[in-house]
C-alpha cells in the first residue's frame, strides 16, 4: 500500500470516527483543508519534475474523490442520525384524545320522521307542512265528524280562550295531521281545476298533534305522520301494499308481519287499523297496533274538491313517537319531551 | 277479524276440582278453640261414606244454610285440601267463601248458596263456573252489536251459521189500565211504548240465571224490576225503563223543557236541562231525561206494586253528547247515541213484562204506542255498483259473491244486473252511502283476501331546489355544531312568556292540562331555559341544546289560519364552558362570540349583519338582532342577568332564535374568476373611539373598496398601552389583486390611502403609528 492508500485509509477511519458534524468538519479540515494533508500533497505537485507531475497529480486526485466522497457518505450518515434522534424527541403520545368540539344529537322521533319522509320521498310523496292552531272546520268538519262526536269536546280537544276570555270554539290545537290533507287537496285541487284530469296527489304530512290526555303512554302533545295518495285508480289493495312495504322497510325487518283489521273512523271508509308483529326480539310475536288508515271518506274528497266518483284516495295515519320506541326499544313516552341530555345523546 | 274486535277472552273462575253443594246439618263448638266450629255436614255423600266432620272458622255458618264444599283431594287455588287435624280434631274437607274459590274478593264468610241448591251437585256445574267471558271491542259506528242479539246476527252473517232469535210471546192484556202517550216532541221521540203492570211484588228475588248473566256481562244486579230490564237490554239492545205507576200523574208526554225546569236523577244529580234535551213527563212534572237516565222521584223501589214500563226510540242526534255534558255515562245513553233499532221498543216490552210477571207476578195491560212516522230514521235504499266496489277494494268482485255478502248480513237487497239497491235494516245506522255497503264487503270478503301488491303510478321526477334546503339538513349542521336537539311542549309557563318573550297576553289555552302549561308559546327560548334547568337539576355543568318548532301569536292579519301567526323557528341556548374539559384546551365560558359562529355558520355562505339591540330577555349590552339582507331574521343575546338569578341558571346562557324559513333558503354559488396574478396584501391599523362598532365601518371600508380588492377582513383588537382609554385599534387584511396583470405599487397605495380617508372622514379614525 503506498502512501496516498494509507492517507484514504487514515481519512476514512478519523471520519467514522467522528460521531458529531463538528468532529467530520474538524477531521476534514485535516485531510481536505487549506493546510490539510492532501492539499499539502497537491501544493508539492510543483516540486515534481515534469514528467511525474501528472501521474502524481491524477493519484492525489484519485485519492481525494475517494476521501469526498466518504465524507459526503459520513455527512449523510450523521445528518439522518440526528434527524432521528430529533424526531425520536418529538414523538406523541397518539392515544390521547383528539382535541376540540364533538358533535350534538338529533332527537330520536326526529330521526325517525326523517326516515319516513325518506322512504315516502322514495316513492313519489311529497311532504305538507300545516298549522297547529287550526281551524274546527279544517280538523274536524271537512273530515266528516259529526257536529256533536265526543273528540270534539274540550275532554279531548285543547281549545284556545279568546281575547274576551271565552272560549273561542272556531280554533283548537290540532288532534291530528289529518288538516294538512284537506289543505294538501284543496290546494292541488285548485292548482289543477283548469285539467280534465289532475296529476295524483301522494303526499304525507308529519308534525305536532295535541290531545287532552297525560299519563305513561299518553302526552297532551305528540308526533303523527299522515299520507295520501289521491287519484283515478287508488285501491284499498294499493293502500295495503304501500303501508305494508313502509313497515318493513321501516323497521328493516323482511319477515315482519303486518295485518290489517276492521275499523271505524269518520274520515274513511272502508277503515282500518294496522298491527304488526315482529318475528324477533322482546316482543316477538305479539301484535302491535301501529297505525288506522281506509280509504279516503267521499265527503272528505268533496271538502278537498275532488269528483267522489272519478277520483278516490287511501289516507292513513301514524304515531312516529311509538314507531320509534319499537325500534330503538325505549319504554317511556315522557322521555321524548323531557329533554334529559343523557337519553338524548344516544341518538345521532 | 271483521270488526269485531276480541279484547280479552277469560274464564268466570280459576280451575278448581271437587267442590260441591253441602248442607251443615249441626254445629258443635270446637273444645280447643273458641272461633272455630265443628260442623256436622251433609255433601251428598253416599250412605258408607255418611256426613262429614268438618272443621270450621266462618263468622256466618248457620244450621241449614247451604255452602260450597271442599271434599278431601280438592285442588283449589293455591291449596290442595286434605284430611288434617286442626286443633286435635279430624276435618274431612273445607266449608268455603267465594275468595277460596276465586270467584270474588269477598272473605266475609262462607258463599251462601240459595235454600234449593241440590246437595252433592258439583259447584262449577251448579254455578256453571266453566263459563267464558269474552270481551268485544267495538267501533262507534256498530252499535247495532251492542247486545247479545246482535253480536249472534253478526256471527252468522261472517261464518252463515244458522241466525236463530228469541222467540218471544205477546203478553195479552188482563186489565185495561194504560196510560195516554203524547209525543210533544216527535223529533226527538217518534215512537215511545209504554205498559202498566200491577200488583207485582218487587221484593221478589232475581233468579240466579238473570243475575248471573247480567253479572257477568258486567250490570250490577239491585232488583228483580231493575235486574229484567236492563236483561232485556243486553239480549236484545233496547234500554227500557221502569217507573212506579203510582207516582205518575196523568198521561205521559216526551217534550223538551219549560224555562228553570229541574230533575234530580237517579245518580243523585240535580240537572237543569238544557232547551234541548228531551225529557219524559207526565201531566205535571218532567220524570226523566230521555234516552239518559230516570229521575228519582218516579223511580221503583223496594214496594212498588204499580209500574210504567217505557220501550222507547230517541234518535242519536238527541242524546248525544248531553249525558256526557253533564259528567256521566249511561248504558242507556250510550246506545242511543250510536243508534237503537227503532223497531224494537214493543217486543223489548213483551219479552220484559212476560219474565216480570214470572218474577214479581201482577197483571199486565195493554202496551199503548206512539208513532210519528215521519221522523223515524228513512230507510233510503243505497246503489252498489259491483264494478265500483272492485275498483275500491283493488280485488276482483263478482256480482253474485257480493249479493251473498249482503244477504248474509240481513240487508234488504233488489238486484239490477250487477248493481244492487240495498236497503238497510232497522237496526243498522251506518249504510247511508255505498262506500258503506262497500266496506261491508270488504269485511266480510276479509282484509286478509284483499292482496296488497306493490302500487303502479304515474311516474315524474320530484322537483330539487338548490336555493333551498330541508330542515332535516339545517338539523344537521346544528348538530354538527355540538347542540342537542329537544322537542318541548309548545304550552308552556305564562312566566316563562312574559320573562323571555316579554309577552304579558299570549295565547290561553281554555283547558289547559295542568296550569304550569297554560299558554301557547311565543318562543322557543322559554322551553330551551326549561331544558336548562332540567338539566343542571341532574348535574350537566354544559349544555348544549336547540329546538326547531312553531311559535304562536295573535295577529289579525295573519294565516293561514286567521289571526294567528304561527312562524316555524329554530332556537339554540349554549351554557357552561365552551368546549368540554379537554387535555389539550384552556377552559373557558360559552361567549356570545362563540355562539355568533354558531349562527353564522347556520346561514353561510350568505353574509349575516348584527345590530346592537334591546331585547327584554336578554343583557342589554350583548344582544343583537340578526340581520340578513337588510331584514331583521333573529335575535342572538346573553341572558338577562335578572333571569339568571330568577332561575338559578349559575351562569347568563347564550341563546338565539332565528327564523327557519330564512335559514331554509340558500344562494345558488355564482362564479367570479380565479386570477393567475399575485394578491398584494396590506394591513391597516386604524384607531377608532371605544364606542365604534366594526360593523359600520367595515361596512364603508368594503363599500368604499375599488374592484381590486378581493377581501377586507378585520383580524386583530387592540385596546391598552399606546392607546388613550377611550380609544382601540381595529386592524383590517386588505386583499387586493387583478385578474388581468400584477398591480402596481402606485395603485395599491392609492387604494389604502382611499379607504383610510374614508375612516378618517366617517369615523373620526387615525392611522395607528
Amino acid at each position: 500500500m503506498n502512501n496516498l492508500d494509507q492517507l484514504v485509509a487514515s481519512a476514512m477511519a478519523d471520519f467514522a470516527a467522528a460521531t458529531e458534524t463538528a468532529k467530520l468538519e474538524d477531521a476534514k479540515a485535516r485531510y481536505l483543508g487549506k493546510d490539510g494533508m492532501l492539499t499539502t500533497l497537491l501544493k508539492g505537485l510543483g516540486k515534481l519534475p515534469a514528467e511525474e507531475r501528472k501521474s502524481a497529480g491524477a493519484e492525489i486526485n484519485l485519492a481525494k474523490g475517494r476521501i469526498e466522497s466518504a465524507l459526503a457518505t459520513r455527512r449523510d450518515t450523521l445528518k439522518n442520525a440526528q434527524l432521528e434522534a430529533q424526531l425520536a424527541t418529538e414523538a406523541l403520545d397518539v392515544t390521547l384524545p383528539g382535541r376540540g368540539r364533538p358533535r350534538g344529537s338529533l332527537h330520536p322521533v326526529i330521526i325517525s320522521l326523517d326516515r319516513i319522509e325518506q322512504l315516502f320521498r322514495s316513492i313519489g310523496f311529497e311532504v305538507a307542512d300545516g298549522p297547529e292552531i287550526e281551524t274546527d272546520w279544517h280538523n274536524f268538519t271537512a273530515l266528516n265528524t259529526p257536529e256533536n262526536h265526543p273528540a270534539r269536546s274540550m275532554h279531548d280537544t285543547f281549545y284556545l280562550q279568546g281575547e274576551d276570555g271565552k272560549v273561542q270554539d272556531d280554533v283548537l290545537l290540532r288532534t291530528h295531521t289529518s288538516p294538512v290533507q284537506i289543505r294538501s287537496m284543496l290546494a292541488h285541487t285548485e292548482r289543477y281545476k283548469h285539467l280534465e284530469t289532475m296529476p295524483e296527489l301522494r303526499v304525507i304530512c308529519p308534525g305536532r298533534v295535541y290531545r287532552v290526555d297525560s299519563d305513561a303512554t299518553h302526552s297532551p302533545m305528540f308526533h303523527q305522520v299522515e299520507g295520501l295518495w289521491v287519484g283515478e285508480h287508488v285501491s284499498f289493495a294499493d293502500l295495503k301494499g304501500v303501508v305494508a312495504d313502509f313497515l318493513k322497510r321501516f323497521f328493516e325487518s323482511d319477515d315482519l308481519k303486518v295485518r290489517f283489521r276492521p275499523s271505524f273512523f269518520p274520515f274513511t271508509e272502508p277503515s282500518a287499523e294496522i298491527d304488526v308483529a315482529f318475528m324477533s326480539g322482546s316482543l316477538e310475536g305479539r301484535w302491535l297496533e301501529i297505525a288506522g288508515c281506509g280509504m279516503v271518506h267521499p265527503n272528505v274528497l268533496r271538502f278537498g274538491g275532488f269528483d267522489r266518483e272519478k277520483y278516490s284516495g287511501f289516507a292513513f295515519g301514524m304515531g312516529p313517537d311509538r314507531l320509534t320506541m319499537l325500534r330503538y326499544g325505549i319504554n317511556d313516552l315522557r322521555l321524548f319531551f323531557e329533554g334529559d341530555l343523557r337519553f338524548l345523546k344516544q341518538f345521532h | 277479524m271483521a270488526g269485531l274486535e276480541v279484547e280479552e277472552k277469560e274464564l268466570v273462575a280459576p280451575e278448581f276440582s271437587n267442590v260441591v253443594v253441602a248442607q251443615i246439618l249441626s254445629i258443635e263448638k270446637h273444645p280447643n278453640a273458641d272461633k272455630l266450629n265443628l260442623c256436622r255436614v251433609d255433601a251428598g255423600r253416599n250412605s258408607v261414606e255418611g256426613d262429614l266432620n268438618i272443621v270450621c272458622g266462618a263468622p256466618n255458618v248457620v244450621v241449614g244454610m247451604k255452602v260450597p264444599c271442599a271434599l278431601v283431594g280438592a285442588d283449589l287455588p293455591g291449596i290442595q285440601i286434605k284430611k288434617a287435624k286442626v286443633r286435635g280434631i279430624e276435618s274431612f274437607g273445607m266449608l268455603c267463601s267465594a275468595r277460596e274459590l276465586g270467584l270474588s274478593d269477598d272473605h266475609g264468610g262462607l258463599l251462601a248458596l240459595p235454600e234449593d241448591a241440590p246437595v252433592g251437585r258439583d259447584i262449577r256445574d251448579y254455578l256453571d263456573l266453566d263459563d267464558q267471558l269474552i270481551t268485544l271491542k267495538l267501533t262507534p259506528n256498530r252499535a247495532d252489536c251492542l247486545s247479545l242479539t246482535g253480536i249472534a246476527r253478526e256471527l252468522s252473517a261472517l261464518t252463515g251459521a244458522p241466525l236463530e232469535l228469541p222467540k218471544i210471546d205477546p203478553v195479552g192484556a188482563v186489565i185495561s189500565d194504560q196510560r195516554q202517550v203524547l209525543l210533544d216532541a216527535p223529533d226527538a221521540c217518534p215512537r215511545y211504548c209504554g205498559r202498566v203492570v200491577r200488583g207485582l211484588d218487587a221484593r221478589a228475588p232475581t233468579p240466579e240465571w238473570i243475575r248471573r248473566r247480567i253479572e257477568r256481562s258486567g250490570v250490577r244486579s239491585i232488583s228483580a224490576l231493575v235486574d229484567v230490564t236492563n236483561y232485556v237490554m243486553l239480549e236484545l239492545g233496547q234500554p227500557l225503563h221502569a217507573f212506579d205507576n203510582t207516582k205518575l200523574s196523568g198521561s205521559i208526554h216526551v217534550r223538551y223543557p219549560v224555562a228553570g225546569e229541574k230533575l234530580l236523577l237517579l245518580n243523585e244529580q240535580t240537572i237543569e236541562p238544557e232547551a234541548d234535551t228531551a225529557l219524559i213527563a207526565d201531566d205535571v212534572r218532567a220524570l226523566a231525561m230521555a234516552g239518559v237516565m230516570g229521575g228519582e222521584d218516579s223511580s221503583i223501589t223496594e214496594s212498588t206494586t204499580d209500574l210504567f214500563l217505557e220501550g222507547a226510540f230517541f234518535p242519536p242526534s238527541v242524546v248525544a253528547g248531553k249525558a256526557r255534558s253533564f259528567g256521566f255515562s249511561s248504558d242507556a245513553s250510550h246506545r242511543y247515541e250510536r243508534g237503537v233499532d227503532f223497531e224494537l221498543a214493543r217486543s223489548a216490552i213483551e219479552r220484559a213484562t212476560q219474565l216480570i210477571l214470572d218474577i214479581c207476578g201482577g197483571e199486565a195491560g195493554p202496551i199503548i204506542e206512539a208513532v210519528s212516522s215521519s221522523h223515524l230514521p228513512p230507510r233510503k235504499p243505497v246503489r252498489l255498483r259491483s264494478g265500483r266496489a272492485a275498483k275500491v277494494l283493488g280485488i276482483d268482485l263478482a256480482a253474485d259473491r257480493i249479493e251473498v255478502i249482503l244477504n248474509g248480513l240481513g240487508l234488504t237487497v233488489e238486484r239490477l244486473g250487477d248493481d244492487f239497491l240495498v236497503t238497510p235494516p232497522s237496526f243498522r245506522f251506518d249504510i247511508e252511502i255505498e262506500e258503506d255497503l262497500i266496506e261491508e264487503i270488504a269485511r266480510v270478503h276479509g282484509y286478509d283476501n284483499i292482496p296488497s301488491p306493490p302500487p303502479v303510478a304515474q311516474m315524474s321526477m320530484m322537483p330539487v331546489t338548490e336555493t333551498a334546503r330541508t330542515a332535516m339538513a339545517l338539523r344537521r349542521l346544528v348538530a354538527e355544531r355540538d347542540y342537542h336537539e329537544v322537542v318541548t311542549f309548545s304550552f308552556v309557563e305564562a312566566d316563562w312568556e312574559a320573562d323571555f318573550a316579554a309577552n304579558s297576553t299570549p295565547i290561553a289555552l281554555a283547558n289547559p292540562i295542568a296550569s304550569q302549561i297554560g299558554v301557547m308559546r311565543s318562543s322557543l327560548i322559554g322551553g330551551l331555559v326549561g331544558t336548562l334547568i332540567a338539566n343542571r337539576k341532574r348535574q350537566a355543568e354544559r349544555v348544549r341544546v336547540f329546538e326547531l318548532g312553531r311559535c304562536f301569536n295573535r295577529d289579525a292579519a295573519a294565516g293561514p289560519v286567521e289571526g294567528f301567526y304561527q312562524p316555524v323557528r329554530l332556537a339554540g341556548l349554549a351554557s357552561g364552558p365552551a368546549l368540554p374539559e379537554q387535555w389539550g384546551a384552556t377552559a373557558a365560558r360559552v361567549d356570545f362570540f362563540d355562539v355568533k359562529a354558531d349562527v353564522e355558520a347556520l346561514f353561510a355562505p350568505r353574509l349575516l349583519a348584527f345590530i346592537t339591540a334591546e331585547h327584554p330577555s336578554m343583557h342589554p349590552g350583548r344582544c343583537a338582532t340578526v340581520s340578513l339582507e337588510g331584514r331583521s331574521v333573529g335575535v342572538i343575546g346573553e341572558l338577562h342577568p335578572r333571569w339568571v338569578q330568577k332561575y338559578e341558571l349559575g351562569a347568563s346562557p347564550v341563546v338565539f332564535e332565528l327564523e327557519l324559513a330564512d335559514l331554509l333558503m340558500t344562494s345558488v354559488p355564482s362564479y367570479t374568476e380565479v386570477s393567475r396574478f399575485p394578491a398584494v396584501i396590506r394591513d391597516l391599523a386604524l384607531v377608532v373611539p371605544k364606542s365604534q362598532t366594526l360593523e359600520p365601518l367595515l361596512a364603508a371600508l368594503r363599500a368604499a373598496s375599488p374592484v381590486v380588492v378581493k377581501d377586507v377582513a378585520l383580524f386583530d383588537v387592540y385596546q391598552g398601552k399606546g392607546l388613550a382609554e377611550n380609544e382601540k385599534s381595529l386592524a383590517f387584511r386588505i386583499v387586493m389583486q387583478d385578474t388581468q396583470r400584477t398591480l402596481e405599487d402606485a395603485e395599491v397605495e392609492e387604494v389604502i390611502a382611499g379607504l383610510l380617508a374614508v375612516a378618517i372622514q366617517n369615523f373620526k379614525a387615525s392611522l395607528r403609528t
